[in-house]
């Protein structure tokens, strides 16, 4: 009886619902997004977040998207993937079919986004994303899926490129090292750093995988010791940059070149917790405040960061950057395709040709942006410079290290 | 892996510097299994929240070294007392509820559960990221700096076995470490000759929880911490008391050091993608010899 009861009255607040929605939404794009607010990504999770919110807020005070001659304000409905992928995948179920949402901005880390594009694809929803770099997110023939960022396997072939310019012997002499996690993101860029070795004739004396869950590093570094590689390449995630610093002290070892990921999120910069352990490290980014690239929304990229230091009282990761701009190229869609048909959008997104304060974005076939190069920044004295590209580098490279 | 091999070698100081910093950390995954030992022998559960439990002290370590500035060395016994009472805590609101259970999976999944709950709340509390508390105690250089020790670790190695000792003595001679020994052997015995066994129950799990706290300050120190590596010390330490035994001391700490240095070693000989599997080889091997002797001897209850 009771449940009954309780039935009418969901049906009846679900057909009150379905009646004032389209009312209220009338002038409302809205976007769907699951992001990692707890679990292990939520550091970056929260740069991600924080990226989408300045984007639409920036974009609504504008005057909000221009669409077939109607201006639109744009909002992000918002779940917490709790950085599993199982879980990001029921929620874009739910956002898709429950909140009804046609457009999908990504999640963070190529694992979660892996887990989520098979259901954008299923029910044709275009999704922009920012945060998922493998490569092997661009070999399965998504049409619905494009993304901002640079992919994985460029993220530290610069550093290949550098220590053969700098080394000062001939490459079939210049050895190099890896240490890289086993995970899909790690491994590409294992592939492409690879390609780049192979490509200048250098050799390779160490090829560590080190485990997902890393807690000790004695038995690489130890190794490293004895060979004395010029290049040391490592990928872990921030446990891999923090450890390495660390351990490469304990241990006594040096190396004339180390290049890493994720010295930000692993806050090497930060004097208080590691000295001048981490100084000279060649830290990979996608993008930096620095950078000269500009665009019609937020201006320069140091225009962009003072934005967000206003707003959030920090400098801007590049996970956030890459975040803004992603809602920056669903946005430019919208009025390009001037309809919310999902697959004229998609078809607009195919063609996108931007020039942002994230740097160029221009998308290939398989979705993935071919426009912007990876950075190459070193830290010195708690402060990264870029070094590579050249074109784009603002300071010369402290060589050797150690 | 034969180039590395050929390094081990000719150059026998990289051997020694991988024998001797296992050895010295495997100081402290021992005394995470010597508590987790404890409690399945007096308890009879199996504590996945183990590794938590470790991770917690690390960053009580880190807080009271950032935040309040005291030295990280020092901030081990706050961090044992503080365990201490956590653990009391654990075991008065969930533990006591799993005694007495048939079914182990039971034990399994509530000590999961908290192990959960743990990791979820410290990266509440503490967020998401990884830190490390560097003492800065230098370190020491042995045979032409070609062998290089950090101070920490020889400290950790010696806080360890001190503690170790500490408890080796309190369970063998005091009044407290009887009453220990004798719930452990027949619970039911204990109580009828006046043990307050509940209490006893308590205070093993909380003696296990200042261990992981130790550990975990050591391990701050040490390496790094993020919420979420917890589990590496569970697994760690249930290898630990597989090899070694139940209440043997020696035994663990023996075992602790030799999975530690062995793995270095394997490390450095055939990757760090087979460290682990490596160990877990042993391990199955192992336990195989084990039962084949166990039944050659065939022995029976009294």
């Amino acid at each position: 009886m009771i449940n009954k009861i309780l039935g009418t009255v969901v049906k009846a607040l679900v057909l009150f619902g379905l009646m004032i929605s389209p009312v209220a939404m009338a002038d409302t794009i809205s976007l769907g997004a699951a992001v990692s607010l707890s679990g292990k990504y939520s550091t970056a999770g929260n740069h991600t977040k924080k990226g989408y919110d300045l984007a639409v807020k920036y974009i609504n005070s504008m005057g909000g998207v221009s669409v077939g001659g109607k201006m639109y304000d744009l909002e992000i409905i918002y779940y917490d993937d709790e950085s599993t992928p199982a879980r990001v995948a029921s929620l874009a179920e739910r956002l898709i079919l429950r909140d009804g949402v046609s457009f999908m901005l990504g999640p963070y880390s190529s694992g979660l986004t892996k887990a989520i594009a098979p259901v954008t694809e299923k029910h044709g929803v275009p999704m922009v994303e920012a945060n998922g770099a493998s490569r092997s997110l661009f070999n399965q023939g998504y049409r619905y899926m494009f993304a901002v960022l640079s992919t994985s396997e460029q993220y530290l072939q610069e550093a290949v490129n550098l220590i053969a310019a700098y080394a000062g012997k001939p490459a079939s002499e210049i050895t190099v090292a890896l240490a890289m996690e086993n995970d899909p993101f790690s491994q590409d860029i294992r592939a492409g750093v690879i390609d780049d070795v192979k490509r200048h004739g250098m050799k390779i004396v160490i090829d560590d995988k080190l485990p997902r869950d890393l807690s000790d590093m004695t038995s690489t570094l130890v190794k490293v010791k004895a060979l004395k590689p010029d290049l040391l390449v490592l990928s872990g995630h921030s446990k891999g940059a923090a450890l390495v610093v660390r351990q490469m002290n304990d241990l006594g070892v040096s190396v004339k070149m180390l290049a890493i990921t994720h010295c930000e999120s692993a806050k090497l910069h930060d004097k208080e917790k590691f000295g001048n352990l981490a100084d000279y490290v060649l830290c990979a980014a996608q993008w930096a405040p620095s950078v000269t690239s500009e665009g019609a929304m937020f201006g320069s990229a140091s225009n962009y960061s003072q934005i967000f230091v206003d707003e959030y009282g920090y400098v801007p990761p590049y996970q956030a950057a890459e975040s803004t701009a992603a809602v920056l190229v669903m946005a430019d869609a919208f009025t390009r395709a001037g309809s919310l048909d999902k697959d004229a959008v998609r078809d607009a997104l195919a063609t996108t040709d931007m020039s942002t304060f994230y740097g160029d974005i221009r998308f290939s076939e398989a979705g993935n942006n071919i426009a912007k190069p990876m950075l190459l920044r070193q830290l010195i004295d708690g402060e990264y410079y870029v070094v590579a590209p050249s074109n784009v580098a603002t300071t010369n490279l402290v060589y050797p290290r150690l | 892996m034969i180039t590395y091999l050929k390094i081990l070698i000719e150059s026998p100081e990289f051997l020694a510097q991988l024998l001797i910093s296992g050895m010295l950390i495997g100081a402290i995954f021992a005394l995470i299994a010597y508590g987790l030992a404890l409690i399945l022998g007096v308890m009879n559960i199996i504590n996945f929240a183990q590794g938590e439990l470790v991770i917690f002290g690390g960053y009580l370590t880190y807080t009271l070294f950032y935040q309040f500035g005291i030295d990280p060395i020092l901030t081990i016994p706050i961090v044992a007392i503080a365990l201490y009472a956590f653990g009391w805590t654990i075991y008065k609101t969930v533990i006591y509820r799993l005694l007495g259970q048939r079914d182990i999976f039971i034990t399994i999944l509530a000590t999961f559960g908290i192990a959960i709950l743990m990791q979820q709340l410290m990266q509440a509390i503490f967020g998401p990221d990884v830190v490390t508390a560097n003492p800065e105690l230098g370190m020491q250089f042995l045979f032409d700096r070609k062998i290089i020790i950090p101070n920490i670790q020889i400290i950790s190695f010696l806080i360890s076995l001190c503690v170790g000792a500490v408890l080796f003595i309190v369970m063998r001679y005091s009044r407290f470490g009887q009453a220990i020994r004798a719930t452990a052997q027949n619970s039911r015995a204990a109580r009828i000759l006046g043990i307050d066994i509940d209490k006893v129950y308590a205070s093993t799990f909380a003696i296990n929880a200042a261990l992981c706290g130790i550990g975990g300050s050591l391990v701050v120190m040490i390496w790094t911490i993020h919420p979420f590596v917890g589990l590496v010390y569970t697994f760690r330490s249930f290898m630990i008391v597989i090899l070694a035994g139940l209440g043997n001391f020696v035994g663990i700490i023996f075992a602790g050091m030799g999975i530690s240095s062995l793995e270095n070693v394997i490390g450095f000989i055939i990757g760090a993608e087979f460290q682990a599997a490596f160990i877990f080889c042993l391990l199955v091997i192992i336990l195989i010899v084990r039962s084949a002797i166990a039944r050659k001897k065939r022995e029976y209850l009294e």
